[in-house]
C-alpha cells in the first residue's frame, strides 16, 4: 500500500509554515499506519494542551509562529493548570508559566478553551457515521463507541495536526470494515444487582481493557438504557488497562443493535463468558493500598458531568467530610451548578473544586504521595504511576463514606 | 561491538541506526503515567519492570497501550537525551512514534530509529543483549 496524496496536499506540505508542518506530520503518520490516503475531518479534540515538558511547548508556539490555525472546530482536553483556581496547583512557578505558556499556544491555534477530557458532555457530540480526529483515550472511546462517530485513538502532536490540516489518515476505526466487533463478551453470568450499580462500570472496563488490548469486542447482557455516564466510566478504564478505541454495546450503543449486527454476521474470534470472580480480580487490581484510612479522595475522571454533581449531592447528604476531597470536573458543568446556587453549599460541605485539569497530571493533591481514594478506574490506573499515589478503589458512596469517618469504608456486598 | 551472533530483519519505520543493550517489555506500557520523561525510568509501580531505565535502550515494545499523551512523552524524552536508542515495535503505532516523527521535524538531536518487528521475531531478543540495529532495519545481537 503506498499512500497518495492529491496535488493541494502535496503543494501544503511543502510549504515552510505550520499548515506545511501539520501536513507533513499528517502524512508520515499514515504513511506508518499503511494509509492509501487522507480523508476530510469534522471536527477535533486536541489532548496536546497538557504540559509535560518544554519541547511540548516548543512545538506548540513553532505552529503559533507558523501562522497555524486549525481547519475544523476544534476542542481542547485538560491542561496542566487551574486557570479558575490558580491556587490549585502545586507546582513550581516556572513550570506553571510554561504549562500557562502551553495552554495560551493551543488557544491561539484557533482551538475553543474548553479544558475538559469529556467535550462530548460539553456540546461537542460529532455525528455517526462522521470523521473526526479526537485524542484523549477517554474521550477517543466515548466518540467511537456511543456517538459513533469514527476516529482513531489520536496522540498528542498528531491531533493538533490533523484539525490544522483538516485531514486524518484513511485507516483503523475510520474504516467501516474495521469497526466490526470480533470478541463477544458476555455478562450474563453475573447479578443484575452489580449491573445495576454505577461501582460496576469501572471495574468491568478495568478488566475489558486488559483483556481485550485493541481489539474491538461487543459486550452482551447489559441492562439496555445505560447512562452516558455508565458507558464513559466503562470506556475510561478500559482506554487505560488497554488500548480500547472502540466497544460495542448490544442493543445499547449506536452500532450494535444486536450483538449479531455488532459483528457484522460473522462468528467472534474468540467468546468470553466473564465470570464474577475475574471481575473480583479486575476490582482487586485497581486498588494498590490495603490501608485502613486514606489522605485524600478525588472523583472525576473523565471530568464529572452535571448528573453525577446530582449523586454526590445525594451521597453527601448530612455528612460532614474530614479528608481533603477533590471533584474534577469542567466548565459546562460547573457554571451549571454555580448559576443554579449548587456550588457552594458543595464547597461549604468540604469539596474542593478542580477546574481545567485533573488531580493525576499535575501536582494537586497533598504531599508528594500518600493513599487515594477514587471511584475512577482510571485514576485508580493512573495515580501509583504519575503521582506516587497508592490508590483505595470503591464507588461514589464509599468514597463519601470514607471521607466522612476517616477510615476506609468499602460496600463488599455485591462483591461476595 | 563484539562479534555479532545472530541478525534479525526488521522493517524500517523511521530509519537510523543505534547500538545499545536490549530492554523487551515484559508487559505492556502506556508511556504517559508508565515513563517518567523526567528520568526516562518505568514509573508505574504494577509494571514488572518498574525502575527500569528506557534512556539509552533498544526498547522492544510488544504492544503499546493506554494514554495518547505517549507521543508527548517521547517527544520530551529525545528532547532530554533521555530516549530509547532504538524502538522495536511489535505492531505499527501511530502514538509513540508520532513524538520521533515530531522530533526530526524539530531538528531535535538522535532521535532513535523506529523497527517494526513482529512477535515471533521479538522473541529472539532478551533484555541485557548487546544490540546494533542497522540503518536497513538489520537488529543484531
Amino acid at each position: 500500500m503506498t499512500l497518495v496524496l492529491t496535488e493541494a496536499e502535496c503543494e501544503t506540505a511543502g510549504r515552510d509554515d505550520a499548515a506545511g508542518l501539520a501536513l507533513r506530520v499528517v502524512a508520515e503518520a499514515a504513511r506508518l499506519l499503511g494509509a492509501e490516503r487522507l480523508i476530510p475531518i469534522a471536527s477535533a479534540h486536541i489532548d496536546g494542551c497538557l504540559y509535560h515538558g518544554d519541547a511540548g511547548v516548543a512545538f506548540a508556539e513553532r505552529l503559533v509562529a507558523g501562522g497555524g490555525r486549525v481547519a475544523v472546530p476544534t476542542t481542547l482536553n485538560v491542561g496542566a493548570l487551574d486557570l479558575l483556581h490558580p491556587d490549585r496547583v502545586r507546582a513550581a512557578p516556572a513550570r506553571q508559566a510554561a504549562a500557562r505558556r502551553q495552554m495560551a499556544a493551543y488557544g491561539a491555534l484557533g482551538c475553543r478553551p474548553t479544558w475538559t477530557c469529556a467535550p462530548y458532555q460539553a456540546g461537542h457530540r460529532p455525528a455517526a457515521g462522521q470523521d473526526v480526529a479526537w485524542g484523549e483515550s477517554n474521550a477517543v472511546a466515548f466518540c467511537n463507541s456511543v456517538l459513533g462517530a469514527r476516529t482513531n485513538r489520536y496522540g498528542d502532536l498528531l491531533d493538533i495536526c490533523c484539525a490544522l490540516a483538516g485531514r486524518a489518515p484513511d485507516c483503523g476505526l475510520h474504516r467501516p470494515e474495521n469497526r466490526r466487533a470480533t470478541l463477544l463478551i458476555e455478562t450474563e453470568g453475573l447479578s443484575a444487582a452489580l449491573k445495576d450499580s454505577e461501582v460496576f462500570y469501572p471495574v468491568l472496563g478495568a478488566w475489558l481493557g486488559a483483556e481485550v488490548g485493541s481489539a474491538v469486542p461487543v459486550i452482551t447482557g447489559l441492562p439496555s438504557g445505560l447512562s452516558e455516564d455508565r458507558l464513559k466510566a466503562l470506556g475510561a478504564a478500559a482506554a487505560s488497562t488497554g488500548a480500547v478505541g472502540l466497544f460495542h454495546v448490544a442493543g445499547v450503543t449506536p452500532e450494535a443493535p444486536s450483538a449479531e449486527a455488532a459483528l457484522g454476521g460473522q462468528a467472534p474470534e474468540r467468546r468470553i463468558a466473564l465470570t464474577p470472580e475475574a471481575l473480583r480480580k479486575a476490582r482487586d487490581r485497581l486498588s494498590t493500598s490495603v490501608a485502613k484510612t486514606v489522605d485524600a479522595v478525588a472523583l472525576g475522571s473523565p471530568h464529572f458531568s452535571y448528573e453525577e454533581f446530582g449523586r454526590l449531592e445525594a451521597a453527601l447528604k448530612g455528612r460532614e467530610i474530614r479528608l481533603p476531597f477533590y471533584v474534577c470536573s469542567g466548565r459546562h458543568a460547573v457554571e451549571r451548578l454555580e448559576a443554579e446556587g449548587r456550588l457552594r453549599p458543595l464547597e461549604d460541605a468540604g469539596v474542593t473544586l478542580v477546574t481545567d485539569t485533573c488531580v493525576v497530571v499535575t501536582p494537586i493533591l497533598p504531599d508528594d504521595g500518600g493513599v487515594l481514594m477514587t471511584n475512577s478506574g482510571k485514576f485508580a490506573h493512573y495515580a501509583p504511576g504519575t503521582i506516587g499515589y497508592g490508590v483505595v478503589y470503591g464507588s461514589l458512596e464509599d468514597c463519601v463514606a470514607t471521607a466522612a469517618s476517616g477510615r476506609v469504608t468499602r460496600d463488599e456486598a455485591l462483591w461476595r | 561491538m563484539a562479534t555479532a551472533r545472530s541478525s534479525i530483519q526488521g522493517e524500517v519505520l523511521l530509519p537510523g541506526s543505534a547500538e545499545g543493550e536490549v530492554l523487551k517489555l515484559d508487559r505492556p506500557i502506556s508511556f504517559w503515567g508508565g515513563v517518567d520523561p523526567e528520568s526516562g525510568r518505568i514509573s508505574d509501580p504494577r509494571h514488572p519492570q518498574h525502575g527500569e531505565s528506557v534512556a539509552g535502550r533498544v526498547l522492544v515494545i510488544p504492544e503499546t497501550i493506554g494514554s495518547s499523551s505517549g507521543s508527548a512523552v517521547m517527544l520530551e524524552l529525545i528532547a532530554r537525551r533521555l530516549a530509547p536508542a532504538a524502538l522495536i515495535l511489535g505492531k505499527p503505532d501511530a502514538i509513540l512514534v508520532l513524538g520521533v516523527v515530531v522530533a526530526r521535524e524539530m531538528d531535535h538531536d538522535d532521535p532513535p530509529p523506529v523497527l517494526l518487528l513482529p512477535p515471533a521475531g521479538q522473541a529472539a531478543l532478551a533484555s541485557g543483549q548487546a544490540c546494533r540495529v542497522g540503518p536497513e532495519g538489520s537488529i543484531r545481537v
